[in-house]
């Protein structure tokens, strides 16, 4: 009972100018929305592939960020040769107290400085991240002034490429080696040895975290619960993905922001939709009263409109895609608002994503053409067939 | 199947247009039998193509009958008179009303959209209303590549192509050359009386109306009784009233 849809496909080429020009003004709205959603998934995926399953980090009660805690070594002490903690092959337990801080380095794109995130941790907290590998040089020397890079950083920070010197603390540190890790949000910290951090940072006794390795799910659960209910201690206890989990809020701000400007652009573009389906209708008045004399209903006549005022909007939603596509992988940094460092990672524009532009520009169509094709249904046969 | 095709009994329409009203049928009374090609002719503003709308359900009557093919139109809802209409009225413009994005073998499928044809068999029948018109080698072509009258002969296999019981023709040759309007209006005739369509045709031109099998005029809303001629309607050239062809 429908209208042919090469009849509408022929009526937009026809006016392709009004046509291409409608469709691009739908294009920009998506391309915004999807620019602030490829950012948001990029740093949900770099910190969703980040936190080992079996790791627990414990901070200081009530703090949220490693950064923020203060965490007393006489506490970890208490936690290290709890039951239910994995070992090493040497026999030694795994857990890893760390000193987490932030230094100010110049980056490429920020010549003067932005934060970075510096952590200091024993022999056993680098066993502990297996997955970490060396690329370039060696890994530090425990009792010396070295660093090694995260990958991320390396490529973002001239100064903290291999061989060169940064000055921090008490004096300078020199990168001994580049690490890449599949953990994303790993390769955006520089580490060093954890006594030698705390006193350049007069930190010997508060330091910032604990990292401890559960010997199986089932004990990860219960050292969580334990921890967590120990009154002496005073600490909160959560494994490392949830941790990192809280830190894709980092990305919120830009969400809300690009979310926004996109809801604003995308009621000008159903102004724009519906202008040149109003036109279209006007244009055609005369077809639409043949159509009803032919026998096509009130409804074919609205819906032959809507699917038109559609198509416009899906070539603007698959043009806007295309514009944002160049943007999938690019590595770009942002500010987290829990470590007050930079964690850098790569824009993700992914099939979902263009999923969900397509849906929103066909909101878009949907909402610009209603009107007009209401317009068109309600139209009186003999006025519509009277329309110059 | 009855033998009348048309009747309206007192049939009234009434425009209001700002203040004014105008009456444009007064009481029309009219009956229209199967297989007959009538003509109805009359001055501007006489009321002889607001009576084929009312006829053909595109406009509502203000008071008074109608029914057509035995279907009391009156009361009837818009998706169901969009349906009678596709079933049972072939319509024929005066500027043709093609689908200008639809070949011509598009355009005259088009009807066929609203039935359960299978598309092969749409397209068989649009192709044989195409040639039935003497279309069948510009079945591609768009309404811009054609000729005034190859498009009005366009229109007219759309008309039929639902093979319906009624043919409406609205001035169909008013656009048209003399040449292009004497094909239109020998293949009217030759629908009629080849295929026994039953035609109603509204126009101006007498030398159109003698190819009708009968004429009635209509003047200032009134259909004259069968015979009467409007006192001013007269041809120049010879004072008299055009007669139907029999």
């Amino acid at each position: 009972m429908s209208l042919p849809l090469s009849y509408n496909l022929r009526n937009l080429a026809v006016r392709k100018t009004t046509t291409i020009m409608t469709a691009l003004g739908i294009a920009l709205t998506v391309a915004v929305l999807l620019s602030a959603s490829a950012l948001v998934e990029g740093l949900r995926q770099a910190f969703a592939a980040s936190g080992h399953p079996l790791h627990i980090l414990v901070t200081r009660k009530g703090s949220d960020s490693e950064l923020s805690s203060n965490f007393a070594r006489s506490v970890f002490n208490e936690i290290k040769f709890k039951d239910g903690i994995a070992r090493t092959a040497s026999g030694e337990p795994m857990t890893s107290l760390e000193l987490v801080t932030v230094i100010n380095l110049p980056s490429v794109e920020s010549p003067d400085g932005a934060n970075v995130t510096l952590r200091g941790l024993t022999p056993v907290g680098l066993e502990m991240r297996e997955d970490l590998k060396i690329i370039s040089g060696r890994a530090f020397t425990p009792g010396r002034r070295e660093v090694i890079a995260g990958e991320s950083i390396s490529d973002r920070y001239p100064g903290a490429r291999l061989g060169q010197k940064l000055t921090f603390g008490r004096g300078d540190w020199e990168v001994v080696g580049v690490f890449k890790s599949p953990q994303l949000a790993r390769n955006s910290e520089i580490l060093c040895d954890l006594n030698q951090a705390a006193g350049d940072f007069e930190r010997n006794e508060v330091l910032s975290s604990a990292l401890i390795r559960a010997r199986d799910p089932v004990t990860l659960q219960a050292l969580i619960n334990d921890l967590s209910a120990d009154p002496r201690l005073n600490v909160s206890a959560r494994t490392e993905k949830e941790y990192y989990d809280l830190q894709t809020s980092s990305g919120d701000l830009v969400k809300f922001l690009g979310t926004f400007v996109a809801i604003i652009m995308a009621v000008g573009s159903c102004f724009a939709a519906m202008n040149t389906m109003y036109a279209a209708v006007a244009r055609r008045a005369k077809e639409i009263g043949t159509l009803r004399v032919l026998g096509f209903s009130r409804f074919t006549i609205l819906l032959s409109f809507l699917i038109e005022s559609l198509l416009i909007a899906a070539l603007g939603g698959l043009l806007g895609i295309l514009l944002v596509l160049p943007l999938n992988n690019i590595t770009t940094g942002i500010g987290s608002n829990l470590t007050f460092a930079e964690v850098a990672f790569q824009l993700r524009v992914t099939p979902a994503l263009m999923a969900q532009g397509i849906v929103f520009s066909l909101i878009i169509g949907a909402f610009g053409g209603l009107l007009p094709a209401q317009n068109a249904a309600r139209k009186e046969i003999l006025s519509a067939l009277r329309a110059v | 199947m009855s033998d009348i095709v048309i009747v309206t009994r007192n049939l009234n329409k009434e425009f209001v247009r700002d203040e004014f009203r105008v009456q444009a049928l007064k009481n029309a009374n009219l009956e229209v039998r199967r297989g007959e090609f009538l003509a109805l002719m009359g001055p501007s503003g006489s009321g002889k193509s607001t009576l084929l709308h009312v006829v053909a359900a595109m406009d509502k009557a203000s008071g008074g009958e109608v029914e057509v093919l035995g279907q009391n139109l009156v009361g009837l809802s818009d998706g169901a008179i969009a349906k009678w209409r596709n079933a049972h009225i072939g319509f024929v413009f005066q500027s043709f009303n093609l689908i200008p994005v639809l070949t011509a073998l598009e355009n005259v499928e088009l009807p066929l959209k609203l039935t359960s044809l299978k598309k092969a068999d749409r397209l068989r029948h649009a192709n044989t209303a195409l040639k039935l018109v003497g279309l069948a080698d510009r079945t591609g072509h768009y309404p811009r590549q054609l000729s005034g009258g190859q498009e009005q002969r366009v229109a007219i296999a759309r008309a039929i192509v639902t093979d319906p019981d009624l043919l409406l023709c609205d001035e169909p040759t008013g656009n048209l050359d003399a040449k292009s309007a004497q094909e239109v209006l020998s293949l009217l005739s030759q629908l009629n009386k080849e295929q026994a369509k039953t035609i109603v045709m509204v126009t101006h031109d007498p030398h159109a109306a003698h190819f009708a099998s009968r004429i009635l005029y209509l003047d200032k809303g009134e259909l004259l009784p069968e015979g009467q001629v409007p006192e001013d309607w007269r041809l120049p050239a010879t004072g008299a009233a055009p007669s139907a062809h029999q």
